[in-house]
């Protein structure tokens, strides 16, 4: 008897095991499969009513003027990962754009890839900065980043003042950054996808990227397995802000007339919404940068869509208000299906 | 960290001496405490409270102007919008939940104004209207977050978008400013017989209001329980789904009030009023002491919040000072508010360590151990 039980049970249990862990991997990728489906859909038929939409220029136009958003919502989605939010990217990409390209002004014939590494410094010394209070101080990071928003504004305007950056200063080499196309597809768009593809890969290879997720989902737990939490959530702080200083000089190069406002007022809550919309939960444990990206890339698709199908402009904010909550509703609704199938997993391993 | 907090527990001074649980007099329940303890002095309020004396007095020094009647007017105006939505979110924040769609309740709220002030409709049937167009968008907040479970950060970054999607398509690239006089008055006048804005008087009166139902009635205890402990409010028998939603409900119509006075205030209805209040409102509000986890906070510290916060803007200006870069010592304060209390936290812990290590009595009341 005991020989014919023990061939039964284990394929049941394997079967069971299986089966939920074929669910929580359909469910893992519908994530993300659901925000492409919505953008398909949109896509799809906005080109059948309008054909122009599909059209190379235009794609273009909406890869390049997405690039910036999504880059930035890739430092911000480390930083959500691990449950945390950064909400001074908006201050130190202004800053960060106006510096770089004043840069140009002040040191006659400085090569481009200099201006993105200064750009890239300001952004991580402010990174860092953030990272190290939250980190050291155990101190909420909404609270952390929302004064050091404040802070960094009032530097900015400071250093600003009224001035402005204006095209004629840059050199062609920088300013053309956003024209330039591989094979029709805008480089910088190439540029960011493989930033993105390479921070995907860190996240899911990587074991120090596997941690931010542990962080993510439970802190205390993270912290008794003896992963250096702090660590992790400095780092993820320092790259945000990296990232967010490198989007500055993009900016720069793609707006070329730089105040003290680049990024506009809610810069830093729209990249939180692209990476909310993409799937990335708001407090922390769970979501991927291409998902951040794609949300970016959503929200600006609807942007130019209305444009094209002659919807005036101003129905835009109310789409992708509308478009987020949608997406947070399905992010519930496959976390509680996720913990049921999860539970009746259990159930049935301990029958 | 249990244990840690156990002992702080049962050493506190809230602990009746010779409680029926204490097995043996300890020394710490007949130590002499001063009246005034370093609890206290270490109460973010107090440092506020001198904080606020300072920005007084620097105002006073640097200008003559700083006193006057038309310059308290002038404080109350720039800030008494900020003020009055100040007021729900910090009952929705101590509650455990943020709204940040409160700066778009208010752009809609102009942009209705406006839309049907311009289609010739009566002053108050408008007032309703946008009233109850507040208190929807609030109850559709509240309802998102309390009915469906989702968290509020993003619920509300998300009707961010929509409410002001809304003042956008209703108003578009219209901009109405014909109001009647009477109504605009609010921006020049102040109320009659004082030096105060019209909102700053609203706000004063609101606040009264708040500070009694935070702080007086079983309905605010009940709001510092859901924010110190949700699950333990709802086991204690709290509706705490229902006064989470009922308070973001209030949030939309306070909101949308606010939007109104700003709308009269500027004589100009237009689809970006108030666009990126929302961070000012959440900055007084934790200016104010009030923990962004919720279950802490109180009503006179955000009430100097709204007055460290509007000192400093209304002091750089007389100063000739970029007034934009008022955003540092705010952002400064707004630091030190989460490092001050968490410094006292970390002098407790180790003032605990050192009296758990030097009592050789038995463990203390609540640690599991007996």
């Amino acid at each position: 008897m005991t020989t014919a039980i023990a061939p039964q049970r284990q394929p049941a249990g394997a079967r069971a095991a299986q089966s939920s862990g074929r669910f929580a991997e359909r469910a893992f990728r519908f994530r993300e499969s659901g925000i492409i489906a919505v953008l398909a859909l949109f896509v799809l038929t906005t080109s059948l009513i309008q054909p122009r939409f599909v059209s190379s220029s235009n794609i273009q136009f909406v890869l390049v003027d997405t690039s910036v958003y999504a880059l930035v919502a890739l430092g911000e989605t480390l930083v959500i990962i691990t449950r945390n939010v950064d909400l001074s990217v908006q201050s130190v990409l202004a800053l960060s754009a106006y510096l770089s390209a004043n840069l140009f002004g002040q040191v006659h014939g400085i090569p481009v890839p200099v201006v993105f590494l200064v750009g890239l410094g300001i952004g991580l010394a402010f990174g860092a900065a953030n990272g190290l209070m939250v980190s050291l101080g155990r101190v909420p990071s909404l609270v952390v980043t929302l004064a050091t928003l404040y802070i960094i504004q009032g530097i900015d305007t400071l250093v600003v003042g009224s001035n402005v950056v204006v095209a004629s200063s840059l050199p062609s080499g920088f300013v053309d950054i956003p024209n330039v196309t591989v094979l029709g597809i805008p480089w910088l768009a190439i540029a960011v996808a493989a930033v993105i593809g390479a921070g995907a890969y860190y996240l899911r290879s990587f074991r120090s990227g596997r941690e931010l997720y542990a962080i993510g989902s439970n802190p205390e737990g993270a912290q008794l397995v003896g992963i250096p939490v702090a660590k992790r959530v400095f780092t993820a702080f320092t790259l945000c802000g990296g990232i967010a200083g490198v989007g500055g000089v993009l900016w720069a190069a793609q707006f070329q007339t730089i105040n003290s406002s680049a990024g506009g007022t809610n810069f830093s809550l729209i990249v939180i919404a692209s990476a909310v919309v993409g799937g990335v939960a708001i407090f922390g444990g769970s979501g991927s940068v291409t998902g951040a990206a794609i949300g970016a890339l959503l929200l600006g698709t609807i942007n130019v869509a209305l444009d094209v199908l002659g919807i005036s402009d101003f129905w835009d904010q109310a789409i992708a208000g509308f478009l987020l909550l949608l997406a947070i509703a399905i992010d519930r609704g496959i976390t509680v299906r996720l913990a049921a199938a999860l539970q009746k997993r259990s159930a049935r391993d301990e029958g | 960290m249990k244990a840690d907090r156990g002992v702080t527990r049962a050493d506190g001074p809230s602990v009746p001496p010779g409680g029926a649980a204490s097995r043996d007099a300890r020394p710490a329940l007949t130590r002499w405490r001063p009246p005034i303890t370093a609890g206290h002095l270490l109460r973010w309020e107090t440092g506020l409270l001198i904080v606020v004396i300072a920005i007084g007095i620097l105002g006073v020094s640097t200008s003559s102007l700083f006193l006057t009647s038309n310059n308290m007017f002038n404080l109350g105006l720039q800030s008494g919008e900020i003020a009055m939505m100040a007021l729900p979110m910090t009952l929705i924040i101590i509650s455990g939940e943020i709204d940040l769609s409160v700066a778009s309740v208010m752009g809609m709220a102009s942009a209705l104004l406006g839309y049907l002030f311009a289609r010739g409709w009566p002053m108050l049937a408008i007032f309703v209207v946008i009233l109850l167009a507040g208190a929807a968008a609030g109850a559709i907040n509240g309802l998102l977050v309390t009915r469906l479970g989702l968290p509020s950060l993003a619920v509300t970054i998300g009707t961010l978008g929509l409410y002001r999607g809304v003042a956008d398509i209703v108003l578009g690239p219209n901009t109405i400013s014909n109001f009647p006089a009477n109504y605009t008055s609010i921006g020049i006048s102040p109320v009659a017989g004082t030096d105060i804005s019209f909102s700053a008087a609203v706000f004063i009166v609101l606040a009264v209001m708040f500070g009694v139902v935070l702080h007086f009635t079983p309905v605010g205890r009940s709001i510092f329980a859901m924010g110190a402990s949700p699950e333990a409010a709802t086991f204690a028998g709290i509706r705490v789904k229902r006064v989470k939603t009922l308070l973001f409900i209030v949030s939309g119509v306070v909101c949308s009030l606010a939007g109104v006075l700003m709308t009269f205030r500027l004589s100009t209805a237009v689809n970006t009023n108030g666009l990126g209040l929302e961070l000012d409102v959440v900055a007084v509000v934790l200016l104010g002491g009030v923990s962004i986890f919720g279950g802490k906070g109180t009503i006179v510290g955000v009430v100097l919040g709204v007055l460290a916060f509007a000192g400093i803007q209304n002091a750089l200006l007389l100063t000739n000072f970029n007034q934009e870069a008022a955003s540092i010592p705010v952002g400064g304060l707004l630091l030190l508010s989460v490092f001050v209390p968490s410094m006292a936290l970390l002098i407790g812990r180790v003032r605990d360590r050192i009296t758990t290590r030097g009592r050789a009595g038995p463990p203390a009341i609540g640690t599991g151990h007996g």
